[in-house]
């Protein structure tokens, strides 16, 4: 499959920078790759690289703490890494924004992806974060906008899934 | 260092654990309003709740395993202008040891971590932890490639730990060995909600 230009992930760069997000968390992945590089360029922002997406749910909510914003980006194998960290956002009632670039879902290819690429809502759902699927190019800046101001402006914990009918299909 | 040359002696005799927590732990940090301060849980989160007094400037967990030190991360990264003291046991560290790699590549120079080593699991009923059974975690943070590390085991390395997590220059990571013995008896509100609006208050002016 084709992937779709990625003209919108630069348009959710300067989107989530705009509404104040300056750290980035992320375990390298190709779903997110403009976004991550951007966050490396910029001065303005500090790219965390992770070992583990857990890491990723504590240092957001460090960063508000510090009255910080940040996102967490990661693949949806990386949600069954978050479980139990997520206890400390919906505990703490702390801000949470995350994309998560999809797998296990629409056209794919490897057969490993599915558990957790099915399990990604039901899991997120079960501990508190809202999730908004995103499908057209057109509904990721306006869905990621929505899930800034309902992680920020009034601390909920979203999850923005970005579906391979967005992001493309890896065709193994 | 002293904890190294030990290491040819018999595990069994762990004769490194010699400090006790209760002295230790606050010598170690001397004047605890000067950090911004994220505990683990157990026996940490009582060392700082009963040090501070439950102080604002202190965010003490009682879950989320393994959160510690890439909380303080967060933390150190938002405020570079405040020095954050991560204060964690051994058992919670081992649980998301990675976040050492994670913390050595960025080396945020407010950050210091503590791990107060007692090589077992006292939340638990005191089953011997890794670094009993030989797990070196300073050795284990130096290969991260944390730089700034050290291995306080007995009362008179304490004043360098001190001036270590104090410096600035880099991420500083101390390894304090402590034997396992109960930290300070204290009762804490176990609310991290309401614990996150204090601190934020305090910080920020605002909730």
């Amino acid at each position: 499959m084709e992937q779709t230009s990625p003209g919108w992930q630069d348009e959710l760069y300067d989107l989530l920078r705009r509404r104040g997000v300056t750290q980035f968390a992320y375990v390298p992945d190709a779903g997110h790759r403009v976004l991550i590089d951007r966050a490396l360029a910029d001065p303005a922002a500090q790219a965390v690289a992770l070992t583990t997406e857990e890491e990723g749910v504590a240092l957001l909510a460090g960063a508000d703490l510090g009255g910080a914003r940040g996102v967490l980006l990661m693949q949806s194998s990386g949600v069954g890494n978050c479980i139990n960290m997520l206890s400390l956002v919906k505990g703490g009632r702390f801000p949470f924004l995350t994309l998560v670039s999809m797998r296990g879902d629409f056209g794919e290819g490897n057969p490993w992806q599915y558990p957790m690429g099915q399990a990604v809502e039901p899991v997120l759902a079960a501990m508190g974060v809202i999730c908004l699927r995103v499908e057209r190019p057109e509904e990721a800046t306006p869905t990621v906008g929505a899930a800034l101001t309902m992680a920020f402006q009034a601390g909920s914990a979203i999850a923005v899934l970005l579906s391979q009918k967005l992001i493309g299909a890896k065709p193994f | 260092m002293a904890t190294h040359e030990a290491q040819g002696m018999a595990q069994a005799a762990a004769p490194e654990f010699v400090l006790d927590r209760r002295e230790a732990v606050p010598a170690l940090i001397g004047r605890h309003e000067d950090f911004l301060i994220i505990a683990g849980l157990a026996g940490t989160a009582r060392d700082i709740a009963f040090l501070t007094r439950e102080g604002a400037h202190a965010f003490t967990m009682a879950g989320a395993m393994g959160g510690a030190a890439p909380m303080g991360l967060g933390l150190a990264l938002a405020r570079p202008d405040r020095r954050v003291l991560v204060i964690t046991g051994d058992g919670e560290l081992l649980m998301n040891v990675g976040a050492l790699a994670t913390i050595a590549v960025l080396d945020p120079p407010n950050l210091s971590l503590v791990c107060v080593d007692n090589g077992h699991y006292g939340e638990t009923g005191y089953q011997k932890s890794h670094t009993s059974l030989g797990v070196d975690l300073a050795a284990m943070a130096q290969g991260a490639g944390i730089k700034r590390t050290r291995t306080i085991a007995q009362e008179a390395e304490i004043a360098a730990g001190a001036r270590l997590i104090r410096e600035g220059n880099g991420t500083a990571f101390v390894l304090l060995r402590v034997k396992p013995t109960e930290p300070p008896s204290y009762k804490r509100g176990l609310d991290p909600a309401l614990e996150r609006l204090r601190f934020r208050q305090a910080l920020l002016g605002k909730a």
